[in-house]
């Protein structure tokens, strides 16, 4: 039989470009191990939000105006005049802080599951690229409604570098191109968040990606897959990352966008935290706002410049702060991957870094008061401890032994009927008198307080055994 | 383990406290669908506040749309004389003279209720006092020295500021109206309520368009997950 024209075309095009072999080597030939829990959708989801914003961000360019003068008016215009802009652009504002709390809970999932050791520690590095990079296309991104907020929060910033010794002054009126951040100002950070850093971000994405699947990826038990293959050379825990990723990312993808359409349509500015009250106020470089705060993303890290008296060790100490992770598949000596089998003093330490970067997030927010400079102080050397301690309390600890293959743990889904079962108390329906009989088929399920007082019992236990 | 968290949310716990300081603000009654209530607040803002304040981004035309009037009739009860359908709303005063008047310029009033929140606006134009002292010869509460003068004090009355000690021995200001206005209180609260109810419309003009829709796209988004989930539980039924 004749090859039909759209089987020719086909022919053609795979004969000059390798498009199987790329679908097979990172999609359907990929493997990825088969545990991966809740903490793994945050991958997939970076993108899925990287996507959105590239998309509402060339939507938001074609009724923008860098210009000092238009700036302000044309962010409104675009929010009431715009077919739709007001969605295009909430879907924005709320896509940076999304892109934020997907990005800290993906580097969390680093740190739970030592996703940053060996062998993939350059996987790591081009991810702290990419959280840099994310850092300042947001910061310059924000002063593009030149709102009160904006406007002062880079002055704040960029003043910063004026405390470097030297060449501190000129440096900061190199990045700013005037004596305050003025348009043209605002002019180049409208170039740098357009096209020069989502370049940089989507290509650091790209190396992120080649070298995740050229090492493979990790799991919550922190073993190497690859090291127990199958006769056919694929591992034994593994799974093709296509249909079984695709079709499981699929439903966090849904989760997500429940929540994410949550905020837009119903608290786009979520109480002040994604879209600042003060920023919906016109930039005037005559009237200082009382109280400057970054958008809460950066707090954790502004309140870390504030805890340190003198600026130029602020800035040295706030730029640590993000250095410093870079160090880390170098500062952990820990023999074992996953915090399923290292030891009590690692869980505590990671405990303490979780509640120090949030408590440094909500000082940030807050007026530098004299006892809140003294907690900032506290959580900033807890936040330098974690990591500068590390080659230290690693070593030190007793870990558990490895398993050779993946342990298997049953999700929620699986445990929800046995939980059911133990909280509840089966009793026949009551009906009336006479009737109880022939209705003892149907059965009524109400609260068991002694289940449910064992279950939190053993939840209590769990989690404060799980720390050792 | 167990003293340093208590002693964490101990401290979390302190700076609730301390944040929540100031003048407690009155609360306003923002009801968007109220159209007879934004209707009215269209009106009186252009009475009482369209000669010193723009609202730039917005036009005759949306508010008539919003509101559920007929264009006509806004151009005739609302929008002042010679006024277009499709005119945005400005100020007639010019920024110049503002600044020589009242020594800055009244800022637009577009956004303000996004800025400020209703509440903070409702009790600002509820919170005029008489102060001698003072260069326009009221002062505010809620926004000490303020260089706005009292619009509405023939509606609200010459309000007082009395000093006042509560039963902690702690000192308070006191707001009485000693010589009453054109409206009884309950009728002035309801004016200045139904001008931020208008405020807060303006801020944001589709709101109540960007909560009706959020229920479908919610709705659709709970469909696709509901798919979604089977779909994975299908392909997942054979990995252990």
């Amino acid at each position: 039989m004749k090859p039909s024209r759209i089987t020719e075309c086909n022919e053609w095009f795979l004969a000059r470009f390798p498009l199987t072999k790329l679908w097979n080597e990172h999609m359907a030939h990929y493997y990825a191990p088969k545990n991966f829990n809740f903490w793994y959708f945050f991958g997939s989801l970076a993108l899925l939000v990287l996507v959105n914003q590239i998309l509402t961000g060339i939507f938001l360019t074609m009724n923008y105006k860098p210009d000092a003068k238009l700036a302000f008016d044309s962010v409104e215009y675009i929010m009431r005049d715009v077919n739709w802009g007001w969605l295009i652009r909430y879907m924005h504002s709320t896509g940076s802080s999304a892109f934020f709390i997907v990005v800290y809970l993906h580097m969390f999932r680093g740190l739970l599951y030592g996703s940053f050791k060996h062998p993939r520690e350059l996987i790591w590095i081009f991810g702290m690229l990419l959280f840099v990079a994310l850092m300042a296309e947001a910061f310059m991104g924000y002063l593009l409604p030149w709102g009160q907020m904006s406007y002062w929060g880079a002055q704040v910033i960029i003043s910063l570098f004026s405390a470097i010794p030297v060449i501190g002054d000129d440096l900061s009126l190199w990045l700013r191109g005037d004596y305050v951040v003025s348009d043209a100002t605002l002019n180049r950070f409208f170039a740098f968040h357009v096209i020069a850093v989502p370049l940089a971000l989507v290509m650091l994405v790209f190396l992120h990606i080649v070298a995740l699947h050229e090492v493979g990826s990790n799991n919550p038990d922190g073993i190497e897959i690859k090291d127990s293959l199958d006769p056919w050379g694929h591992p034994v825990d593994g799974i093709p990352f296509h249909p079984y990723y695709t079709v499981k990312d699929l439903v966090g993808v849904g989760v997500f966008m429940l929540f994410f359409a949550t905020v837009i349509f119903y608290m786009p500015e979520m109480g002040g935290y994604f879209l600042e009250h003060a920023n919906f106020i016109p930039a005037d470089p005559m009237k200082t706002p009382e109280h400057i705060a970054p958008v809460w993303y950066f707090t954790p890290f502004y309140a870390i410049l504030r805890a340190i008296p003198d600026k130029f060790a602020g800035v040295i100490g706030m730029g640590g702060a993000i250095v410093v992770l870079f160090l880390l598949p170098w500062l952990d000596r820990s023999p074992v991957k996953s915090i399923r089998y290292r030891g009590g003093i690692y869980k505590k330490a990671l405990m303490l870094f979780v509640i120090s970067f949030l408590v440094l997030g909500y000082l940030g927010t807050q007026p530098a008061t004299p006892t809140a400079t003294i907690f900032a102080r506290i959580f900033t050397a807890i936040y330098f401890g974690f990591f500068l301690l590390m080659p230290l309390y690693t070593r030190w600890e007793k870990t558990k032994p490895v398993p050779k293959s993946l342990t298997t743990v049953h999700s929620l889904e699986e445990q929800l009927p046995a939980l059911i079962e133990e909280i509840t108390i089966l009793k026949p329906a009551s009906t009336e008198i006479g009737h109880t009989a022939f209705k003892g088929s149907s059965f009524t399920r109400s609260p068991n307080p002694e289940g449910i007082k064992n279950l939190i019992s053993r939840l209590v236990k769990n989690a404060i055994g799980s720390l050792d | 383990m167990k003293n340093l968290i208590a002693l964490l949310l101990l401290l979390l716990l302190s700076f609730g406290v301390a944040a929540s300081e100031g003048i407690e603000l009155q609360e306003a009654n923002i009801d968007l669908s109220n159209n007879a209530s934004l209707q009215r607040g269209a009106k009186h803002f252009v009475t009482y506040c369209l000669g010193c304040h723009s609202i730039k981004h917005i036009r005759y035309l949306r508010i008539a749309l919003d509101v559920g009037a007929d264009p006509k009739q806004v151009l005739k009860d609302i929008a002042p004389e010679g006024a277009n359908i499709y005119d945005q709303l400005h100020s007639a005063m010019n920024a110049h003279d503002a600044e020589k008047w009242f020594g800055t310029q009244p800022p637009d009033l577009s956004l303000i209720a996004r800025s400020r929140g209703a509440d903070w606006l409702y009790s600002y134009l509820k919170s005029y006092y008489v102060d001698p002292k003072s260069p326009r010869g009221v002062n505010n509460l809620i926004f000490k020295d303020t260089a706005m003068p009292n619009p509405l004090w023939q509606l609200q009355g010459e309000q007082h500021a009395e000093h006042k000690k509560n039963i902690w021995d702690d000192e308070y200001i006191k707001l009485i109206i000693k010589e009453p206005g054109t409206l009884s209180t309950g009728e002035f609260d309801i004016f200045v309520n139904d001008l931020v109810n208008f405020l807060v419309y303006v801020g944001e003009p589709v709101q109540l368009e960007r909560q009706r829709i959020g229920k479908y796209v919610i709705f659709f988004i709970l469909m696709f997950l509901v798919v979604a989930y089977l779909l994975k539980k299908e392909y997942w039924k054979d990995i252990h």
